[in-house]
Parts: C-alpha cells; sequence; structure tokens
C-alpha cells in the first residue's frame, strides 16, 4: 500500500493515497470534478479547463519555514490566488481542495460557455446524447444560456474514419485530444491529430485513419462528446433505455472486463469496462462484436437426435442412454465454457470414468489485450481438474483411440471435432453426444446433438491468464429450447448415480466448487475487479501467453 | 540631465563600417571570450552567471543561472541548448537587430553557453518570417566553424558542439519554450504541461534542456569576460544589466534604446530618448513590453510600496524601466517592446486588433483562450 497523505476537500478531510491527482483524490472523498481531457489512463493534457479548482496549501515562513497560524491557533492555509488544474496538481500532505467556491463556478460556467459557443448542439440528433459529459456538465455546473450571438465555426460533419467504422464529427469535439493521445500512446502511432489553429481548430486523420488497427473503437468509448460515434451502433438505441450487465470477454485469455449494453433481450453493443488490473479502459475491437453469436445463423437452436430436430427433454433422455451404452467413454471438454460447468463435467469424467480431451485455439498474441490462447477459460480447465498438461491444438489422440477401439462414448463440448482431426467414419465408430453453441459438421453427425446457452446467456467465472478470477452475469436469456450447460450436466451426472439438484443455483455452484477446490475463494467471491487465485500448482505447465498489459508486468 | 544609452548588446549595431561578417567581429576582439572559457571549470562560469543575477530576456524575467542550475544533470541524458530567437510578440523588434546585424555576438554567447552547461547540441530556433536572418545565421555559422568556434574541438578544446538553426513556421506560440520544444522535435507547437515537462528535467527529446533567450545569450560571453559580480551592478541590483527597448508606434524618433535598467523612466524613455509625442498631440496610452502586457493609460498613477515601507505614487511616466518596478504597477517587462498609442489612436480599435491577433495566433489547446 501507498502511503496516504491527509487532505482537505471542500472542508471535509480525508486521507488519500500519495501521488494521486487531485481529481482522483476528489473522486475517492465523493466530490466531483468536472473534466474532459483528463483520462486515468492517458497522459495528463491539461487543456480543457475544466477541472480548475482552488487549491492551498499550509503557510510556512519563507524565513524560518515555521508553520504560520491563523489567530485561532490553527494551520493558515495559503491559497493560491488562481485557480490551477486538478489533473495536473498532485496532493500533498495538508493540501486545501475548494470545488464549491464562487470563483471555481464562475471558472466552470465560463469553460462550459466557450466549448458550447462553437458547439452545433444538436442533441436530439446526437448519437451521444444521454452519456455525453458536456451534455451532462452543462446541465449540472453550466450556467443555463449562451450570451453568443455571432455565428458559429463551421466543420466537418459525418467523415468516415477508421475504415469506415468510426464517425468524426468536429463539430461536436470539445478538442480534449483524448483520441490523439490514446493513438499515441496505447495503438503507438499517431491517427488523430489537430489541424487549424484557434477556435478552427479541429480533429482530423490524415493518411493513416487506424482503419487496421484492433484498437481504434476504444476512442469512442473515450470520447466525452458525440465526436466520435461508433458506425455500428450508431442510431440503433438510446443509451438510457439500456440497461448494463457487467460481463468478461470471451475472446482470449485476457479475460477483459466489458460491458454489455441490453434492451429487451437484444444486446446492442458492448464497451470495456474499467479495471485497473486488467484491461485499464480499453478493449480489443474483435471482442466488441462477439455479441453476434447469439443471433447467428450458425447458432444450434434446435436438439437433434440422430440428425433429426426434437424436443429437449428427449434429447436428453437418448444422450443419457448413449453415454451409459458403453464405458469406454471420453469427454472434450472445452476452454470457452465457464468454470462451473467445467467442474461440473469434471465430476461427470470421474463419475463416468471418462477420459479427458481437450483442445487449444492458438493465435497471435498482440501484445496487449487479445493473448495468444483464444480461450477465455483455458486456466479453469486446470484448476478444475479436467486437464495437466496444456492441450494440443487438435484431437488427434482422440482419433486414434477411436480407430484403434479404445473409446466407443464421446460428450463432446463445443469443439468442432471434425474440423481438429477426426473423420466422418470415426463417428460411425464412436457415438458422439455433442453439446455446443454453434452448428456444425460434428454437431450433425452426432448421434445426439444438444443446444446449449453462449457466455452472454448465462452467468459464470473465467479465469484469465493471470490467474485472475472473474465473473460475468448474463445479458440475455437464451433462445427457446437452448439449456444451460450446467443442468445438461446435473442430469448426467445424476444418470451415473449422483444425486445432485436439477436446475442449480449458480451461487450453490459456486459454493460447492469452492469447497471441492481450497485454491478459490469462499463461494467463489471475486470482489470488483477479480481476485488472482494461487497458482502455483500449475507453475510447471507452458502457457503460450506473452507479455502484455498487466501480464507479466512485475515478473 | 537628458539620460544616456549605455550600449552593451548594441554596442556594435549601427556603428560605422560595422559588418556582420567574421572577419569584423574578430577584428574588435570577437571569440576572445569563447577562446579563454572553453580552458575554465564548468562550474566556475555558471556560477558567474549565476552572480551576475542577470534575468532572462524573455519576457517572464526568470533569472538565468538558475534556470542553469535546475539542469538535471544526473541523468545521464544528452543536454540541450536551445536559443529562443522566435521574437513574435507584437510590438517586439530587439533579437531581430542581433541576428540580423551582429550574429557573430548570437553565435559566441551560444557557444559559451552551450560549454558552460555542456551542451550536446545548440539549437537556435529563429522566427520562420525572418528568412534573411536564417540565411545570416546560417553564413555566420559556416565561418565560424571554420575558424573552429562551432562544430568540433572548439578552440583547440576537447569540447565539440555544433549549431543547427530552425526556422519556425510563422507561429506565436513557438515562443513559448515547451511550444517551441515540441514544435523543434517536429510536433505540432502544442506547449507541454509541467509538471512534468520542465524544460531543465523534460525539454527537447524529453532530454534536460535550456531555453534562453538571443539577448540573454548575449550576456553570457559579457558576464564571463567581466565576471558576474561585475554585471551584477549595472543598474537596478533587482534586475541587473540593460535592456533594449524597441519603442513603436507614435513617437517621434522610434527605435531601439539600449539602457541600464532601472535607470531612466518611461516618460525618460518617450521624450527624451524618443522625442515625444507627434506634434500637436498627446500621449493615451502605452504597452510596455509587448502586446500580451498590460496597457498602462497616460494620466493613470501607480501606489507603489518602497523596500523602506513607505508608498510612493507614480505617473505613468514616473515609472522606472526595470522589471520589479513595472511589476509593481501591476504591467510586466516582458520582451521589451513598447508600443505607444497617442490622442488619435481608437483604443477599441487597437484593441480589436490585438484581439483578433490572438484570435488567430492562439494554438487551440486550452478552452478559455480557443473558444475565449
Amino acid at each position: 500500500m501507498s502511503d496516504l497523505v491527509n487532505i482537505n476537500i471542500d472542508g471535509k478531510p480525508c486521507a488519500v493515497p500519495a501521488g494521486l491527482n487531485v481529481i482522483e483524490a476528489a473522486k475517492l472523498a465523493g466530490v466531483e470534478i468536472p473534466h474532459f481531457c483528463y483520462h486515468p489512463n492517458l497522459q495528463v493534457a491539461g487543456s480543457c479547463r475544466l477541472c480548475l479548482v482552488s487549491i492551498g496549501t499550509p503557510a510556512r515562513d519563507r524565513a524560518t519555514g515555521e508553520p504560520v497560524l491563523n489567530p485561532d491557533g490553527t494551520q493558515k492555509i495559503a491559497f493560491m490566488p488562481m485557480l490551477a488544474i486538478s489533473c495536473g496538481t498532485k496532493v500533498s500532505e495538508g493540501m486545501h481542495v475548494v470545488t464549491n467556491s464562487p470563483q471555481v463556478k464562475a471558472a466552470r460556467e465560463g469553460v462550459l460557455e466557450f466549448l458550447l459557443l462553437n458547439h452545433p448542439l444538436d442533441c436530439p440528433i446526437c448519437d451521444k446524447a444521454g452519456e455525453c459529459k458536456l451534455q451532462e456538465y452543462s446541465e449540472n455546473f453550466g450556467r443555463g444560456r449562451s450570451r453568443y450571438v455571432e455565428e458559429k465555426n463551421a466543420k466537418p460533419k459525418k467523415v468516415p474514419v477508421a475504415g469506415g467504422r468510426i464517425m468524426l464529427d468536429a463539430e461536436r469535439c470539445v478538442l480534449c485530444s483524448r483520441c490523439i493521445r490514446f493513438c499515441r500512446e496505447i495503438i503507438g502511432r499517431d491517427i488523430f491529430g489537430f489541424i487549424r489553429r484557434g477556435s478552427k481548430n479541429e480533429i482530423s486523420v490524415y493518411g493513416d485513419d487506424g482503419g487496421d488497427s484492433n484498437y481504434i473503437m476504444n476512442v469512442v468509448d473515450g470520447c466525452p462528446v458525440g465526436a466520435l460515434t461508433e458506425a455500428a451502433f450508431r442510431f440503433k438505441m438510446r443509451p438510457w433505455f439500456m440497461r448494463v450487465v457487467n460481463c468478461v470477454a470471451p475472446e482470449s485469455s485476457a479475460g477483459v472486463n466489458t460491458n454489455v449494453w441490453v434492451r429487451e433481450n437484444t444486446i446492442y453493443r458492448i464497451t470495456p469496462r474499467a479495471n485497473p488490473f486488467v484491461n485499464d479502459s480499453w478493449t480489443s475491437d474483435s471482442s466488441r462484436y462477439e455479441y453476434k453469436i447469439v443471433n447467428s445463423d450458425l447458432r444450434l437452436r434446435r436438439m437433434r437426435v440422430d440428425g433429426a430436430p426434437c424436443e429437449p427433454g428427449y434429447a436428453l433422455s437418448r444422450a443419457v442412454d448413449v453415454l451409459k451404452s458403453d464405458p469406454r467413454i471420453a469427454v472434450v471438454a472445452s476452454a470457452r465454457q465457464p468454470l462451473e460447468e467445467q467442474f461440473l463435467l469434471a465430476e461427470f469424467a470421474s463419475m463416468a470414468g471418462a477420459k479427458v480431451y481437450a483442445v487449444s485455439h492458438l493465435g497471435e498474441d498482440d501484445g496487449f489485450l487479445v493473448s495468444a490462447d483464444r480461450t477465455p477459460n483455458m486456466r479453469g480447465l486446470f484448476v478444475s481438474g479436467l486437464i495437466k498438461e496444456y492441450p494440443k491444438p487438435d484431437l488427434s489422440d482422440l482419433a486414434a483411440e477411436i480407430r484403434m477401439g479404445n473409446i466407443k462414448t464421446v460428450l463432446c463440448l463445443c469443439e468442432d471435432a471434425t474440423s481438429l482431426g477426426l473423420e466422418e467414419k470415426d463417428f460411425k465408430l464412436a457415438n458422439f453426444v455433442y453439446c455446443g453453441v454453434n452448428d456444425s459438421l460434428t454437431a450433425r453427425l452426432a448421434k445426439v446433438a444438444l443446444a446449449i446457452s453462449s457466455n452472454f446467456e448465462h452467468a459464470g467465472l473465467f479465469i484469465n491468464r493471470q490467474f485472475r478470477l472473474q465473473k460475468f452475469d448474463k445479458a440475455v436469456c437464451a433462445p427457446k429450447g437452448v439449456l444451460d450447460f450446467s443442468a445438461i450436466a446435473v442430469k448426467f451426472i445424476n444418470a451415473f448415480g449422483a444425486s445432485l439438484a436439477e436446475n442449480p443455483d449458480i451461487g450453490q455452484l459456486r459454493m460447492r466448487i469452492s469447497e471441492m477446490c481450497p485454491i478459490l475463494p469462499k463461494g467463489c467471491e471475486t470482489g470488483e475487479g477479480g481476485v488472482v487465485i494461487d497458482s502455483s500448482a500449475f507453475a510447471s505447465i507452458k502457457f503460450p501467453e506473452t507479455k502484455s498489459l498487466h501480464f507479466l508486468d512485475n515478473e | 540631465m537628458p539620460i544616456q544609452e549605455r550600449r552593451i548588446l548594441y554596442r556594435h549595431i549601427d556603428v560605422e563600417g560595422w559588418n556582420p561578417s567574421i572577419d569584423c567581429y574578430v577584428k574588435n576582439g570577437g571569440y576572445e571570450v569563447l577562446k579563454s572559457a572553453v580552458s575554465r571549470p564548468r562550474a566556475e562560469l555558471c556560477e558567474e552567471v549565476l552572480k551576475s543575477g542577470i534575468k532572462g530576456r524573455g519576457g517572464a524575467g526568470f533569472p538565468m543561472g538558475m534556470k542553469w542550475k535546475f539542469l538535471d544533470r544526473k541523468s545521464g541524458k544528452p543536454i540541450y541548448l536551445i536559443c529562443n530567437a522566435d521574437e513574435s510578440e507584437p510590438g517586439t523588434c530587439v533579437d531581430r537587430e542581433i541576428i540580423y546585424k551582429d550574429p557573430h555576438q548570437l553565435i559566441e554567447g551560444v557557444m559559451c553557453a552551450a560549454y558552460a552547461i555542456d551542451a550536446k547540441q545548440a539549437f537556435i530556433y529563429i522566427r520562420g518570417e525572418y528568412i534573411n536572418g536564417y540565411r545570416i545565421l546560417i553564413n555566420a555559422i559556416n565561418e565560424a566553424r571554420e575558424r573552429g568556434f562551432v562544430g568540433k574541438n572548439i578552440c583547440g578544446s576537447q569540447y565539440s558542439c555544433e549549431i543547427n538553426v530552425t526556422r519556425g513556421a510563422g507561429c506565436y506560440i513557438c515562443g513559448e519554450e515547451t511550444g517551441l520544444i515540441s514544435s523543434l522535435a517536429g510536433m505540432r507547437a502544442y506547449p507541454r504541461i509541467k509538471p512534468p515537462y520542465f524544460p531543465a528535467v523534460m525539454g527537447l527529446y524529453d532530454c534536460p534542456t535550456v531555453v534562453n533567450n538571443v539577448k540573454s545569450l548575449c550576456w553570457v560571453p559579457i558576464i564571463f569576460k567581466e565576471g558576474g559580480e561585475a554585471v551584477s551592478k549595472i543598474g537596478n541590483p533587482k534586475d541587473p544589466g540593460t535592456y533594449v527597448w524597441g519603442v513603436s508606434g507614435q513617437v517621434q524618433k522610434p527605435g531601439r534604446y539600449e539602457i541600464e535598467s532601472g535607470s531612466a523612466t518611461l516618460g525618460e524613455l518617450l521624450y527624451d530618448l524618443c522625442g515625444g509625442p507627434l506634434a500637436g498631440r498627446s500621449f493615451k496610452a502605452v504597452i510596455p513590453g509587448g502586446s500580451s502586457m498590460k496597457i498602462l493609460k497616460w494620466g493613470e498613477t501607480f501606489k507603489v510600496p518602497m523596500p523602506d515601507g513607505s508608498a510612493r505614487e507614480w505617473r505613468v511616466e514616473d515609472i522606472p524601466l526595470d522589471g520589479p518596478s513595472l511589476m509593481a504597477c501591476g504591467s510586466a517587462l516582458g520582451s521589451g517592446g513598447v508600443i505607444v498609442m497617442d490622442n488619435t489612436v481608437d483604443m477599441a480599435e487597437a484593441m480589436a486588433n490585438l484581439n483578433a491577433f490572438y484570435a488567430h495566433e492562439s494554438c487551440g489547446q486550452g478552452t478559455p483562450c480557443r473558444e475565449g
């Protein structure tokens, strides 16, 4: 823990960590200081001047260095004659911050009035309305009306940038330079930039508009106003109609925290959720559209037995029959399933005496938030005890066993076995029960295909590359006729002699697995930013991820 | 007694027979200070500058010796010296004379300072509009390099330093030191936030950097030659040295006048040296130090506290020409560009003119300046 310093904000004493700037310190003290250009994960620009506050430090006698006291014996506070930017000022012992004086109020009103001079005031047709900082601050801190009667500066509108994925509306811009700093500091190259000077100053792109970057959409989230809007989301839904669900991106083992925006069982967009230990305030562009799986044409929507659609109850009972038909059984576990389901699968595997196979899905590690392991929960397979070694990228071992006649029944989770080394003839040698979100050749060849819910349709836990246990909530309901794998797994386990409660509650499941596995916190409580679990038991395993944001930082 | 000019920086300017070539400069004792300086210990030279108490001539009036002292020498990064010749404050035209008519004085100053702070590379950032000044400087540097005053092993010593002359692109903000540094590094000339971008710690290319005005650097050889103490005795001891006042506007004899700081009042400068207002007119207002300083209204009086505790009342013409006195009157010395306006000037129009300038030159970074 860092040292604390005692400061006073609006007359309220509080202790905050040393080294914080005044904005963050005030946030801890429950005081909001409005700001545009300041962003916790970017360098301080200090240009918007909205965060001006009055700052004073304990007065000291210049000659002797002795504290100067008020007549009543209290420490005298020497306030600076001019207001200071709170984003660029670090707290110091005894500092006094005043955010509610008439001087501060006047400064805020002035800045907001200035910002609205050349602003088109087109909130009714602006996609940002409702989550726009300029709107919010003008309402809370502005003076309510403008004195400006001259003509406004016209700037370019509806300029497609980033390969058409972002719309730039320079008139709405408050020139906070967050997008410029994001591209320079996080993407690592200059994409946005200022052109012109003075009140004609505007944001623009030249040549490289960032269309090939997998992180450019973060400038949309960073934009405090409606200058940069997401082309795919524009005019689809007003933010105040949507509900925000805390999720974790299933894209890779980075475990990026996301907000999923939902209205009436439809997901409209995914934005990053700040987690200073995992993804700061960012997410990859590719992770933003993963919700498309929910309504995708590729989705397995109906249960099938021998290729014919049927009711879930019948499919389940047929699946149990298949699994019990031969003791030479194998399961193919998936690193895309949440930890709770992996534990249930592990339980099933041990009761059925099944051999466990898994597949790794590898890609290029971009050194940031898309890691080499493209599954969200590979660590979960280890923690649940399903596997002991890092799996191969295919199922060739399983194929060999099937061909030798050692495996007669396979419970395959999510993996499309036909693209991983199994051939059509193997499905005649062994009986397959496939449980998956996507339809595939495997699903069509399997004896029984069970449609299960995607990671947006159930709550769960993922363990990311840092061995950080993170939970995600259910964003939408699964389509009719699609079941949670946990419900299916309980049926299978009970069929092999156990007596678990049907349709288990997520809390009960978590409590149960935390009792089974001592390295997990009680009830799998993860708190806000997730908890790092003890990974010493897995130290010898060679994971493919390379050094990137908050990963292997201090190792 | 009418006040006298005391030409120190301007000692060669407008002198009969003087030309900007190196021959002329060397013949008159030029580069002798540099020759002797490179054999003296650096700490001693820096100490002399500190002792002289000379304040930066750029406008802010920060003591030059302190600026050098703040340099981060522990980081191991190279140190850069930048000469700020982006003289873009309206009404200011003092550095221009030195660059155009006595470039070697500046080059000697730059090299002396570069040696004293152990700079790896020196830059002269010259205003884009001074295209001839740029050519003159390039030519002068080439001349000086041929004679071993610039470049490798200066004056036969172990010390080597090049001077790079960079032209601005006509932007007021490049006169601000961090803006200048951004511009010099090839970025948009946006001033940078302090902290952390104190030039002495994180300046050009994030290395420790000293940015000094042309006139400040011209003082360096004089300090080295005469000694810091001798220089500190010139003029007002609180703000030693001379100031060159570039008087423009409605006076009989506009021009540049170098006088000891505090030795004359604003009235003496305008009446005795500049010959007073044009025939049949009277003064209305004066901007003492470049257009961003506060305008003084003719006829205004200021109550100024004296060191002994008493207060004196000054009319505008009574204000002594030095930094502290002008500060006491609410204005500042700035860049030394005196703009005089007489009774024929429409003040609203004059202000609108200045406003238009600042609106046009606003870099656009901060909201109040950009939109205001």
